[in-house]
């Protein structure tokens, strides 16, 4: 125990603020003022080459620690606000990504992360692959990148919030 | 290797390789033969793929490679009856072979012999009798999704139930599917359907450009774009005969040691989480993403997906690179030191980690596990220390292993691998040299075949290419160590509980991307 709370100490708090990205405190009241609650969000991977799922999880980590600005991901559909999809939507996930996006209550809004989900990225559209997300669902936002960083997932998510409100 | 000319009694060529590699002749009896052969000498089943020739000499080929001490054996077997077109199983001898059989089935139409007939990659994206990898199939066709049910095979008994996961599953990871048959909490069988993110990689290669493919090799697991991306210039490399500049090859070799760390501390990160200690998470997902900073600093991205080009790498880190490196290595190693410790005197962890999910060594060699999973039950095999390429030759890697095969097991070797990745990357700075990044590679010769072969943080990564005319790829066969190390994890599981299945999951890692092609 001792050595948990010693290394607590020494690490201290890591989650930052840059310029980029506005602070947590930030964050947090433009997403409370938005939705007037905390931002659930269900993740789906649509074929990925797991390059954006990496970047994802990143997102909880100390520095940019998600979940401190009232943004959580959670396990089933029903509980979200916003469905992220990274990859692109292959044949064999087509199915189960219609299934996930009819079974998240409305209002709702799909992000498609990454260059494989804006359009099928270097995977394109073939037998296999149905090209990108918009192909599949409607979406109403893109992040690009590949992987896009955490910074820029974070950014879109904030983008897609500002003009879902402005509607 | 020496130079031989026959193996077992069949003859054999040299292939271009990184590694030692020969290639035999193994038509009619000697395919099975001398599979048999290499099975009694305690060869690994590295890879199985089929290519479709018709156009060249009418008929199929299917090829399969194994590791053995002298290096890569690869046999050859050609298929002329191409109305049906079919070859002896090899998984009775290398029970690993059986998915990659149904694979080849699904995308060439090959069938091994009394295999099983399940679609593994085809779900109900195309029609049974398609078979995209042929040459004659065009890879923009594309046909309705038509749902088919998947036979699972049943468990019956008193109180025997099914518990279905997936695709989609509760976290911000892969799809695969896992049925798991259960009285109580006690799982009595794990199957697994896997599949679901197959992208058509293989076709996607036919005809890509030499110059271009290393950035579709990086996207088969984006966790293990250094291994594949190297993995294919490897192979383009020796059937080019470029040879990369010093440089060039350290700061692959550091790349992938950068991509090794990464995720193990990842890994072990998660491992903590899923024993329910939030804290190992905080901490080894801080020192992940301080190492992932510093390749955004000095190699110009976090994660290296275009860094490793044929002839060399994508960029010269700046001046600074090697004290800012040293001293986040310091800290790492600290940081790692104390958690090690932390984690073996916490006995939550250890209570949840220690004799779940395992893998005992002689099933982990029957099953013919490969890399990180076979270490932790005891398989001392590492192809940066068994057939060290270049830059590995001078560095001797020390092969981490562990003998309990249990998830305790499986972090100790990643918690060892990253204290002799550290000492690797040190030695690769120290023997830095100055000089160029890159060399040119010239276009290759139509109807050259090479392979190449890289130990990937899970374990070996295989690519196997042969060249088409005008500087572009007739074929190319992607393979990663998912393939062999998912079974593993159907044993791994049984007679465990429910609620330790992600924990166990999490121990392997395993890749869906990197399985499904």
């Amino acid at each position: 125990m001792f050595d948990v709370l010693s290394r607590m100490a020494r690490t201290g708090i890591l989650t930052e603020t840059s310029a980029a990205v506005p602070s947590n405190d930030e964050l947090q009241r433009g997403i409370y003022r938005i939705l007037g609650r905390a931002l659930c969000i269900r993740h789906v991977d649509a074929g990925s080459c797991n390059g954006c799922e990496l970047e994802l999880q990143a997102l909880s980590n100390p520095y940019y620690n998600l979940e401190g600005t009232g943004i959580k991901f959670v396990a089933s559909p029903r509980h979200a606000d916003l469905l992220l999809v990274t990859g692109p939507v292959s044949v064999n996930m087509e199915e189960a990504l219609r299934r996930t996006w009819d079974a998240i209550p409305d209002p709702k809004l799909a992000v498609a992360v990454g260059d494989c989900a804006e359009c099928g990225g270097i995977f394109g559209k073939s037998y296999a692959s149905r090209g990108g997300v918009g192909d599949v669902i409607p979406v109403n936002h893109t992040i690009r990148g590949c992987p896009p960083t955490p910074v820029a997932i974070l950014i879109g998510i904030l983008e897609v919030l500002a003009s879902a409100s402005e509607v | 290797m020496t130079m031989q000319s026959t193996i077992f009694g069949v003859f054999a060529t040299l292939l271009p390789s990184n590694l030692p590699a020969v290639r035999c002749d193994a038509q009619g009896d000697d395919w099975l033969r001398l599979a048999k052969e290499l099975h009694a000498s305690a060869a690994r089943l590295l890879t199985l793929w089929g290519a479709d020739d018709r156009d060249r000499n009418g008929s199929f080929r299917i090829r399969a490679a194994w590791l053995t001490p002298d290096g890569l054996v690869i046999a050859e077997h050609r298929i002329a009856d191409t109305e049906r077109p079919s070859y002896p199983s090899l998984a009775e001898l290398f029970p690993s072979a059986a998915r990659m059989q149904r694979a080849v089935f699904d995308l060439l139409g090959i069938r091994a012999t009394g295999s099983d007939t399940r679609g593994w990659l085809r779900h109900s994206g195309w029609p049974e009798d398609v078979f995209p990898l042929r040459r004659d199939f065009d890879a923009a066709t594309n046909y309705p999704a038509q749902p088919t049910p998947y036979a699972f095979v049943p468990v019956e008994g008193d109180g025997v139930h099914e518990i279905a996961v997936g695709p989609v599953h509760a976290g911000i990871i892969e799809p695969g599917h896992f049925r798991f048959s259960v009285v109580g909490e006690k799982v009595l069988r794990l199957e697994e359907r896997l599949g679901y993110t197959h992208k058509g990689v293989a076709k996607l290669f036919q005809g890509t450009s030499q110059k271009l493919g290393h950035r579709l090799a990086a996207r088969i697991s984006g966790d293990s774009a250094v291994a594949f991306s190297w993995a294919w210039c490897a192979a383009l490399e020796a059937i080019t005969r470029t040879v990369c500049p010093e440089r060039a090859l350290h700061l692959r070799a550091l790349a992938l040691e950068h991509e090794r760390l990464a995720n193990h501390l990842g890994d072990l990160g998660a491992l903590g989480n899923d024993a329910g200690f939030a804290f190992g998470l905080t901490q080894f997902s801080r020192m992940k993403e301080d190492l992932l900073r510093a390749n955004a600093d000095l190699f110009g991205a976090r994660y290296l997906l275009d860094y490793i080009l044929p002839g060399g790498v994508g960029g010269d880190p700046p001046e600074y690179a090697v004290a800012q490196l040293l001293h986040l290595y310091r800290e790492l190693a600290d940081g790692v030191t104390s958690m090690r410790n932390i984690y073996d005197e916490h006995a939550g962890i250890q209570d949840r980690f220690r004799e779940t999910g395992r893998l005992a060594p002689d099933l982990a060699e029957k099953l013919g596990a490969v890399g990180l999973a076979a270490r932790a039950s005891g398989i001392a095999s590492d192809l940066r220390a068994d057939h060290p390429w270049p830059p590995y030759d001078k560095l001797a890697p020390k092969v981490v292993t562990q003998t309990s095969g249990d998830v305790a097991a499986r972090a100790q070797v990643r918690l060892d691998e990253i204290a002799e990745s550290l000492r690797l990357c040190r030695a690769l700075l120290d023997g830095l040299s100055d000089g160029p990044v890159r060399t040119n590679v010239p276009p290759a010769e139509p109807n050259r075949a090479g392979i190449g072969l890289i130990e990937g943080w899970r374990g070996p990564v295989a690519i196997a290419l042969e060249t088409g005319p005008e500087g572009t790829i007739r074929w190319c066969h992607a393979h990663d160590p998912s393939v062999q190390n998912w079974p593993l994890l159907e044993y791994a599981i049984i007679g465990n509980i429910v609620p330790d299945f992600p924990l166990i999951n999490k121990s392997f890692n395993l890749s869906y991307s990197g399985q499904d092609g």
